[in-house]
């Protein structure tokens, strides 16, 4: 394993002095550096936030994060209303993939108020968790070529999303927003020909997977740009707060579904992709295998889903439903790692505190702040989009 | 994590423990005694992962209630430790030292809560607001409709009329009443 500054190294003829604690003094009235600001509007940056980066020639001295461009206090309004009007807002807390937001804020609501789901509810849950997963990664895994420049598969991929967008649409009514499941079940369970059209999403997406092996994974240039850059030193994991696809590339089997099984993810036979030498490119190998996972898992779930049953449990009226007094921590893993939800009922019938916890809080300040330090300029957004940062979940 | 609620509860103190389920647990600890817990959890007891830092403002008991969720990735469970302080000096020790994020959450909770982290990394650095000059708003006696309508409103083209009299008054601007 090498890290990403014994592959590169710039210009150091102009690198400033360091304090006493070892940092580098930052002095710009010295004309030997350059403040940049990266974002917020910026073609290699997902979402709405900014880098400031200090340069020294084309090596990043200084780096730090700045979220903000999205803040609406989705946390203080639903403190405002009831359990079941929260979850408009909660979805708003992560667009791509929603409904991770719907599922913890259903199961933390379900656990304060002692409910049980009906088995074909638990099913379809789990079914939508990763049709979730499946339009993410399918925007995520080409998108990492396509900050190097390589933006064809990422073109593939956004047209083979759309197609996992007309099956929600099937499925929920809503292409982005679905707002399927609620607290006590789901609002429904699949329609006539369903899992045939999906089957055939299915097949065309294994296709597209082969094609961006050629096109990405087996590249000359993406492998030159990637391989050993951003290297993320596994002792960092805990000391970071390091989750999901990210860890699992440091050489960590983590993830949620297995080590915490939710909904009816420990009757499903999968066995999580760990990598081993942490940088970008095998990052983006282990979100390439979480996308071959989850067709697995999809077709798992398609042979087991019931067709027939109880949707949704018996619950009090939601406009009068008053929760007793308590906390709950629910979890669950989102594509870019654990996503949960802390909810602290005053026995009311509005929350007293939502809080989410969003991989990005950790990734996209205090690890991305440390990942940059040092890389070359060229390799800022790479590293960034490798992490997989979701702004909106930083400044709920 | 019976075994350690136990252990934990002579050594620091801690009281209110509530069971939420079997892997996941709260307890309360004294100010005071908050960062030796946290210490002794993490290095001690294994609870590695920090999940989340957050507050719950309890205004009618003038309170802020810290809550560290901590992680055991080896034993799979998780403990919340509850800390309550005093709302109106709303002052915490600070653990920046033990998680690297640890400084971010305190950062937020400085901007969003008025909470004081001494020593914290960067903690006065806008974090998610820019030029905030009320109280933080967070609180739960920050009116959220209240300013955004003395703030955001008027704005012009932003009236409510009744459709029937704004297109009659539009179209026949002549015609009496």
């Amino acid at each position: 394993m090498k890290k990403n500054n014994k592959i590169w190294q710039g210009d150091r003829s102009k690198y400033p002095a360091f304090d006493e604690y070892g940092n580098p003094i930052i002095d710009l009235k010295s004309h030997k550096l350059t403040k940049l600001w990266h974002g917020p509007n910026h073609p290699g940056v997902t979402g709405n936030m900014s880098l400031e980066l200090t340069l020294s020639g084309d090596e990043v001295v200084e780096a730090k994060t700045h979220v903000g461009y999205l803040h609406r206090g989705f946390e203080k309004l639903m403190e405002r209303r009831l359990y079941i009007q929260c979850f408009p807002t909660c979805i708003r807390m992560c667009v791509p993939e929603a409904d991770s937001n719907e599922y913890v804020l259903a199961a933390s609501i379900e656990d304060l108020g002692g409910i049980e789901i009906p088995e074909a509810a638990l099913w379809m849950r789990t079914l939508i968790l990763e049709m979730a997963r499946l339009q993410i990664l399918l925007r995520t895994v080409p998108g990492q070529a396509a900050t190097l420049s390589l933006g064809m598969g990422a073109q593939w991929g956004m047209y083979l999303r759309d197609l996992i967008l007309d099956r929600f649409e099937e499925l929920t009514g809503g292409r982005i927003y679905h707002m399927f499941i609620i607290p006590g079940g789901v609002r429904g369970l699949l329609p006539a020909g369903f899992k045939k059209r999906m089957e055939e999403n299915l097949v065309e997406i294994e296709e597209f997977i082969d094609k961006i092996e050629d096109l990405i994974f087996t590249n000359a240039i993406f492998k030159k740009r990637t391989i050993g850059i951003g290297y993320i030193d596994p002792s960092w994991v805990d000391k970071y707060g390091i989750v999901g696809p990210n860890a699992r590339a440091a050489g960590y089997s983590r993830d949620v579904r297995k080590d915490y099984p939710y909904l009816k993810y420990n009757e499903l036979d999968f066995e999580p992709y760990v990598g081993k030498n942490s940088d970008v490119f095998t990052r983006s190998q282990v979100r390439k295998h979480d996308l071959i996972q989850t067709i697995d898992l999809i077709r798992q779930i398609l042979a087991k889903v019931p067709e027939k049953g109880d949707i949704r449990a018996k619950t009090p009226n939601v406009l009068h439903w008053e929760l007793p007094k308590g906390e709950t921590y629910q979890r669950s893993e989102s594509s870019r790692g654990e996503y949960g939800l802390y909810v602290v009922s005053d026995g009311s019938k509005y929350p007293r505190r939502v809080n989410l916890r969003g991989p990005s809080y950790t990734h996209a300040v205090a690890l991305l702040e440390k990942l940059l330090i040092n890389a070359n300029i060229a390799d800022v957004h790479s590293i960034m989009v490798s992490l997989q940062t979701c702004p909106p979940e930083i400044e709920r | 994590m019976k075994e350690i609620i136990q252990d934990i509860k002579k050594r620091f103190n801690c009281t209110d423990e509530v069971e939420q389920s079997k892997t996941q647990a709260y307890i309360t600890v004294q100010k005071e005694l908050a960062v030796a817990l946290i210490t002794h959890l993490k290095d001690i007891k294994g609870f590695t992962h920090l999940v989340l830092l957050t507050a719950v403002d309890w205004i009618e008991n003038n309170q802020f209630q810290l809550t560290y969720m901590l992680n055991n990735p080896t034993k799979k469970i998780d403990l919340g430790v509850r800390i309550f302080i005093d709302r109106e000096t709303a002052t915490m020790d600070s653990a920046h030292h033990l998680w690297e994020q640890m400084a971010t959450y305190q950062r937020e909770l400085k901007e969003m809560f008025g909470i004081d982290f001494p020593g914290s990394p960067r903690l006065n650095e806008q974090f998610i607001l820019e030029g905030w000059d009320n109280i933080p708003p967070y609180r739960r006696d920050f009116d959220t409709l209240k300013y955004a309508q003395e703030t955001f409103f008027p704005r012009e083209g932003r009236e409510t009329n009744d459709p029937a009299e704004f297109m009659k008054k539009k179209m026949y601007p002549d015609e009496e009443k």
